[in-house]
């Protein structure tokens, strides 16, 4: 595998191993800060995944890690069920919910696949409202259980996680079907008639995006301790998991995971600065987005491919 | 397999025939095509080649018919079941991985359509070696597509079509964009697809490009079959002559000396176009003098509408043009119609949801109230169907009024040049008879400048003053419609 001598593997192993050495160093504060922050890695690279390979524009990801988050919560809630297993059903129950969206949504076309997507987020949303005795409704559910109190051990297993989410999903990029999969997004009409099974490719993207977008959410509320509309499902999240993927730069996968550490980092450091905290990230993407559309790593590696 | 199966067909098309709505694109066409054979799908823009290419191949679902391989009925399977039977097909237009080597493009096409194949097969990328050598990009495996040059984007398309050795290969418009010299390679190429037992089936515009290449010629007209056989003897048949070159002409020019003016109203000077790789005008210059009517004939593809995008504003270019002698250049595309150079576009862009009244007063929007009445009135003169569809929606139409429509909005801009492009394009006879006297009425009654784009010659000629022939990218000939059978007709089938 040529990838293992890439400078891009190294750069990534370096920056894993001095993540994992934080917490000997900065406080706990920042920490926290970090663990939402490669959650919403998770979020990011799954996105990409659809987006970058297999061309879909998902504006919904909210969905699939709302309901992998709620699904999980609401189980440890009512059956008190060990907060594994529930993290597991609440995987799975991302990977049905978005099997079930996208098989009637990929046969329609371009931006009804998004709009359809989007639908989706405000069913999801006006459900867990409308559902208030099961779901905590706008007030948020309470999840008893914890995986750790410990900051660290948070911490760390945010970044393991986070750690081999990318590995998989940036590995699975560069395989055989990564390969198929960014055929079909570029021309669908040509990579059918090279013999490939177009809805099948980008089911089975939504649906590894759907596992680990449910994953991932399922992950975050246990650290939280609670689920909300807020956190977990509202429109705003699911904006800030695409803004953070088109920064880091489309169909790069680990960029995505950079976009979002950035986004939140970049948030809270000028929380000092108060309302206008959201305008200046807002601003910074939309700069990045206008002029370098291949974001943080694809302009990167764009230069390294025209060497 | 038996002696007799050698001479059965690989490929049977029956009765396939395709409507989108209430167009019939395909209308019955049957042909047998043979391992070890060329054929040729031949016709004029619009005659559905591309469509029945499309039904075979499953890209389109054919509406009835049978397309038998190898004994089984296919048609209507989707299009990657049918690539996978053995079918390959080499797009005209393209979208490589540019973030993959060539050999990686080569490669995708040899993957198997499992989501198992988690990953690479070393054996496959000694075959996409082997590919890359075949069809001459040897030497150029390891660049990303975005560095070639657009004839290698062509060869890249070869090779993803042979890569799983199909038994049918099906080729849309292998030569447009190519130089000659790389025609030649090409045509070797595909040639040598024969000779390895492969069954090829071309979609060309006219016969003559790929009459060298080809083993039998199929030539369709209007979803229809005209007629089938040797290259030459479609050449000859009487209806082929006739719906590309059209009967016995009267021509009516006026020598160009009769025009007054010193420096011709339109100049263009030397302009060449390219759309990222691909040269679509290469040093084209025409004129056109105040009051006369000029055709450029060229089949599709060969650079009309971009010479009048260009003109119009839409595309940047090389080399100069000039209006009343001055330069056009830097002059937004709106400013130079509303300066009286309006284009009545190939695809006619009408605004569907609106009526046709409402679609005509768009066009003599900047009239004051009383001349675009007048304007108007003498409009319905001139197309009286317009009149009694006013408050029609322009997209409930037929397609002849459409067109006549989307003429007549370009007039009511009051222009001093009208650039028709295609303004037969799907049209039945009777309909272009009624634009023909149109036209005609046009040219003796008013002072107006036409200039038209056509590769229908019938209905470029009688009404020209002057001609142009338009050929891959270049102007070939220019003279008097009376001459042009004679000189330039016969390159023309």
């Amino acid at each position: 595998m040529g990838f293992f001598k890439t400078r891009l593997f190294w750069i990534s192993l370096v920056m894993v191993v001095v993540a994992s050495t934080l917490p000997l160093y900065v406080s706990g504060y920042i920490l926290g800060l970090l663990t939402v922050a490669y959650y919403f890695g998770v979020f990011a690279m799954s996105w990409d995944l659809l987006f970058g390979f297999a061309g879909e524009v998902n504006f919904g990801p909210t969905f699939l890690i709302g309901v992998g988050a709620y699904t999980a919560g609401i189980i440890n809630n009512q059956y008190g069920v060990s907060p594994y297993v529930c993290i597991f059903i609440g995987a799975m129950a991302a990977v049905i919910a978005g099997f079930v969206l996208a098989l009637p949504a990929l046969r329609v076309r371009g931006p009804y696949f998004g709009l359809t997507t989007l639908v989706a987020v405000l069913m999801l949303q006006n459900f867990i409202v409308v559902f208030a005795d099961l779901t905590g409704g706008e007030i948020g559910l309470t999840i008893p259980d914890v995986i750790t109190i410990s900051a660290s051990a948070n911490y760390w297993i945010a970044l393991g996680f986070m750690t081999v989410s990318a590995a998989i999903l940036y590995g699975l990029s560069q395989s055989p079907i990564g390969l198929v999969l960014q055929a079909s997004g570029q021309d669908p009409v040509q990579a059918g008639a090279l013999g490939f099974n177009i809805v099948k490719h980008k089911l089975f993207a939504f649906v590894v995006s759907a596992f680990f977008s449910g994953l991932a959410g399922a992950l975050l509320v246990f650290y939280f301790g609670t689920a909300s509309v807020g956190t977990v499902v509202d429109v705003a999240v699911g904006v800030n998991v695409i803004v953070a993927a088109v920064l880091g730069g489309r169909r790069t996968v680990l960029g995505a995971a950079l976009g979002a550490i950035f986004l939140i980092v970049a948030g809270e450091f000028l929380r000092p600065t108060g309302e206008l905290a959201t305008f200046i990230v807002s601003a910074i993407a939309l700069l990045v987005v206008l002029f370098f559309p291949g974001g943080f790593l694809g302009a990167a590696m764009s230069r390294e491919a025209r060497t | 397999m038996d002696a007799t199966s050698n001479f059965a067909p690989v490929l049977e098309v029956r009765g396939l025939t395709k409507r989108f709505g209430g167009l019939t694109a395909v209308k019955n066409l049957s042909f047998d095509l043979h391992a070890g054979e060329i054929f040729g799908l031949i016709g004029p823009n619009g005659s559905g080649k591309s469509t029945a290419m499309k039904s075979i191949m499953g890209i389109e679902r054919p509406t009835s018919g049978e397309v038998v391989f190898q004994g089984d009925d296919i048609a209507g399977l989707p299009a990657h079941k049918i690539a996978r039977k053995g079918f390959g097909m080499v797009f005209q237009h393209s979208r490589p991985l540019n973030r993959q080597t060539v050999l990686e493009n080569i490669m995708v096409a040899l993957l198997p359509d499992s989501l198992l194949a988690l990953f690479h097969d070393k054996a496959l990328t000694e075959r996409a070696e082997a590919i890359a050598e075949r069809v001459g990009l040897g030497g150029v495996m390891r660049r990303k597509p975005p560095t070639l040059p657009f004839a290698d984007l062509r060869r890249l398309e070869l090779a993803k079509a042979i890569a799983r050795d199909p038994k049918v290969v099906l080729v849309d418009e292998p030569f447009a964009g190519l130089t000659l010299a790389e025609v030649g390679v090409f045509s070797e190429l595909i040639s040598s697809f024969r000779d390895e037992g492969r069954a090829v089936l071309l979609v060309d515009h006219n016969v003559k490009s790929v009459a060298a290449l080809v083993d039998r010629v199929l030539a369709m007209y209007l979803g229809e079959e005209i007629c089938t056989g040797a290259a030459s003897e479609v050449m000859k048949n009487e209806t082929v002559r006739r719906v590309y070159l059209g009967g016995a002409i009267e021509t009516s020019a006026r020598p160009e000396t009769s025009f007054k003016d010193k420096v011709p109203l339109l100049q263009v000077e030397n302009v060449s176009v390219f759309y990222g790789k691909a040269q679509a005008l290469e040093n084209v210059s025409i004129h056109v003098h105040e009051g006369e009517f000029v055709s450029v004939v060229g089949l599709n593809g060969a650079g009309k509408t971009t010479l009048f995008n260009t003109i119009s504003g839409f595309l940047p270019y090389s080399g100069e043009i000039l209006r009343g002698g001055d330069k056009l250049r830097g002059i937004s595309a709106a400013k130079i119609a509303r300066g009286g150079i309006v284009q009545c576009p190939e695809s006619r862009e009408l605004f569907g949801e609106m009526s046709v009244r409402e679609n005509l007063d768009l066009g003599g929007q900047a009239l004051p109230d009383a001349e675009r009445e007048a304007q108007l009135a003498w409009l319905f003169e001139l197309f009286p169907i317009l009149k009694e569809r006013q408050g029609q929606m322009a997209q409930t139409l037929s397609g002849g009024e459409q067109q006549m429509l989307a003429i007549g909005r370009a007039l009511m801009m009051k222009p001093t040049i009208l650039i028709l492009d295609e303004p037969t394009l799907g049209l039945a006879p009777v309909i272009l008879e009624q634009l023909s006297k149109a036209l005609e009425r046009l040219r003796q009654t008013t002072p107006i400048t036409v200039l038209l784009g056509e590769q229908n010659v019938t209905f470029a000629l009688p009404h020209a003053d002057r001609v142009y022939v338009l050929e891959h990218a270049r102007i070939v000939w220019e003279g008097d419609p009376a001459r042009f059978a004679a000189e330039a007709g016969e390159g023309y089938l």
